[in-house]
């Protein structure tokens, strides 16, 4: 435990959490120039373009609109800083509890879907790369290729047209059933019911990629030394290749499923819209017909900053996956 | 991923060793013949499609019949001419941000790579800044503030996808940089300017042009996304935007959503197969590019 301690805090942490910082802080100076070069006066992106004149009298004052461009700077960047992100004139409440609101939907989505896809893009992956070059390993090339160039959208519509209105099997749309207020195990098989397609097509974007990764990690190490010693050790097959080699080829996989939080959440932006799955999907979509940009800008700072902190902790994780790394400077 | 493990690759010329690569792997000759399909439309759209694809008509929501190839959508407008016209938009806005991307990111590349010094960690940490926030929601930001015209959205496309370009040309350039033939070139008193046209550049060309390829699909994709979530041109016919009229209508008319969807499915796919052709041809040692998938 001490040891893993000493691994985990050490300058290197210091370092990192120190530019995560930095990089936050710079997202929110990007907010602010979007917001100042954008066409037209800031006040609108500040408040949302359905306010009446004596709000956008208050909005710039608050701001300090008047003032020169670094002080307004200094009172945005505090605001942020406080955990304030402005008020949604459409929703009537302020913009960081409209967006929370929508979180818990989007990351039952997001977990789903990386759940399934790293199962099942692992297992795929390695036994792709067992069968090098047979028909299995070109069956699963091709797959992946498709889902590297099918965009999320038009794989979710196809799994809607053929699953939940031809087949009938699932739920076209939404979260839970309009019509019934079950609870507790009820509840539970409605919400999955409902999330199984949109699930599924997330986690298929993300499959193929994991499984390409797998296959080319596992293929490197499958030369190794130890792997030919495994096997002269007389291991069963299986053992070697998920025990021995595996382990040894999941680093590249697993910073790849860290760090695709971005890409998680724009495919589910995209995949909500089309099964009308109330998360940060759907709101992005109403926002932008209302142009309500606080909230807008609200998202993007979040995600932005969820992002860098995603890529932060699957930075620490490496050392506790690989023992063979050990932060030095 | 590669599916040229068996194919020899040991011309000379870089176009032979394309030639051979589609000769020998039927996927990226079927890719060159879809895309070539694909260029065909754009280019002949005024031929070929039979109606103009944003005239509404009385005859909504009709059935894929002899008249209407791929059936009408709730205004009444054919969904083949909207799928032949938006291969133009779709193409035009791929080649255009691949274009002007890629310049830009092989100008800004190659200088730092090769000047090196301070103006390389400069460039550096511009690109990290472009990398920190999902590019998707970046573009959606700036399309969503700045207007989504289809100007403007190459201009947004552009901004965002040079860096990536960038990266690569100065990983490459500083890796052509230590090769024995431009200490040669320098000891024979060649200018800077010789040296990076002339020995450097020529050298990452199959580099920049398989990345450029790639990107075209990427780019494709991503503009569908902005036009499917509504940010795109309404002036100007697109799959995208014809998936986001049609999304409404899906229970009753399954052909305004399959047939667009299929047409940017297969262009994309199209592209990345010789795209990955065109990287076994040019640079063999290498393995396999991929653009990241931004949605």
């Amino acid at each position: 435990m001490k040891n893993l301690f000493s691994r985990l805090f050490n300058r290197f942490l210091l370092k990192r959490i120190v530019q995560s910082l930095v990089l936050i802080l710079l997202l929110i100076v990007i907010n602010f120039f979007l917001i100042h070069l954008a066409p037209g006066d800031p006040v609108y992106y500040l408040a949302g373009q359905s306010g009446d004149e004596q709000y956008y009298e208050l909005i710039r004052a608050k701001f300090g609109l008047d003032q020169p461009l670094t002080t307004q700077l200094w009172v945005y960047l505090a605001s942020v800083l406080r955990g304030d992100l402005g008020f949604s004139l459409s929703y009537q409440q302020p913009v960081s509890a409209v967006i929370f609101a929508r979180v818990p939907a989007t990351l039952l989505l997001i977990l789903s879907a990386i759940l399934m896809a790293s199962v099942g893009g692992i297992l795929l992956g390695v036994e792709a790369a067992r069968r090098e070059n047979s028909f299995y390993d070109r069956a699963f090339n091709t797959f992946a290729l498709l889902g590297h160039s099918v965009p999320s959208f038009s794989i979710g519509h196809l799994l809607l047209l053929f699953f939940a209105l031809y087949l009938g099997l699932f739920p076209a749309q939404g979260m839970i059933s309009a019509n019934q207020s079950s609870t507790g195990i009820a509840y539970f098989l409605d919400l999955l019911y409902h999330l199984a397609l949109p699930s599924l097509t997330l986690a298929i974007v993300q499959l193929a990629q994991i499984m390409r990764l797998t296959r080319a990690a596992m293929l490197d190490v499958l030369n190794e030394n130890f792997i030919f010693t495994a096997r002269a050790k007389g291991l069963s097959e299986r053992r070697v290749l998920y025990v021995h080699a595996l382990r040894n080829a999941l680093l590249p996989v697993v910073t790849v499923i860290g760090s695709d939080l971005g890409m998680l959440l724009s495919g589910a932006v995209l995949i909500e819209t089309v099964f009308a799955y109330p998360g940060l999907g759907r709101l992005t979509l109403e926002v932008l017909a209302a142009r309500d940009y606080p909230v807008l800008m609200g998202l993007f700072l979040l995600i932005s900053i969820a992002v860098t902190a995603m890529n932060f902790v699957t930075d620490i994780i490496y050392p506790l996956v690989d023992p063979r790394i050990k932060y030095r400077q | 991923m590669t599916f040229y493990d068996d194919i020899n690759i040991q011309g000379s010329s870089p176009l032979g060793n394309f030639r051979r690569v589609l000769k020998h792997n039927k996927a990226a000759m079927l890719g060159a013949i879809v895309l070539t399909v694909f260029l065909g439309a754009a280019v002949f759209a005024d031929f070929i499609a039979p109606f103009d694809p944003l005239q509404t008509s009385l005859e909504t929501l009709q059935t894929p019949s002899p008249k209407f190839l791929f059936g009408t959508d709730d205004l009444g407008r054919d969904i083949f001419s909207g799928v032949i016209y938006g291969a133009r938009t779709s193409i035009f806005v791929g080649i255009s941000v691949a274009l002007f991307a890629g310049l830009i990111g092989v100008f800004v590349g190659s200088a730092a790579g090769y000047a090196g010094g301070v103006w390389d960690d400069l460039l550096m940490r511009l690109t990290e800044l472009f990398l920190i926030p999902p590019r998707f929601f970046l573009v959606l930001i700036i399309a969503a503030l700045f207007g989504s015209s289809l100007f403007n959205l190459i201009l947004i496309l552009t901004f965002t996808y040079w860096t990536t370009m960038a990266r690569l040309v100065r990983a490459e350039v500083l890796s052509l940089k230590a090769r024995p033939f431009v200490e040669a070139a320098k000891v024979a008193g060649a200018t800077d300017a010789r040296i990076l046209f002339h020995e450097i550049l020529p050298n990452a060309l199959p580099l920049i042009i398989t990345q450029m390829t790639l990107m075209v699909g990427g780019v494709i994709l991503l503009e569908a996304a902005l036009d499917f979530i509504g940010l795109g041109d309404a002036n100007h016919i697109s799959w995208g935007f014809m998936l986001h009229n049609g999304q409404h209508f899906i229970r009753d008319a399954w052909w305004i959503i399959v047939f667009p969807s299929l047409a940017l499915a297969a262009l994309v796919l199209a592209l990345n197969v010789v795209g990955d052709a065109l990287n076994v041809a040019l640079n063999p040692k290498a393995r396999s590019a991929y653009i990241d998938k931004a949605v």
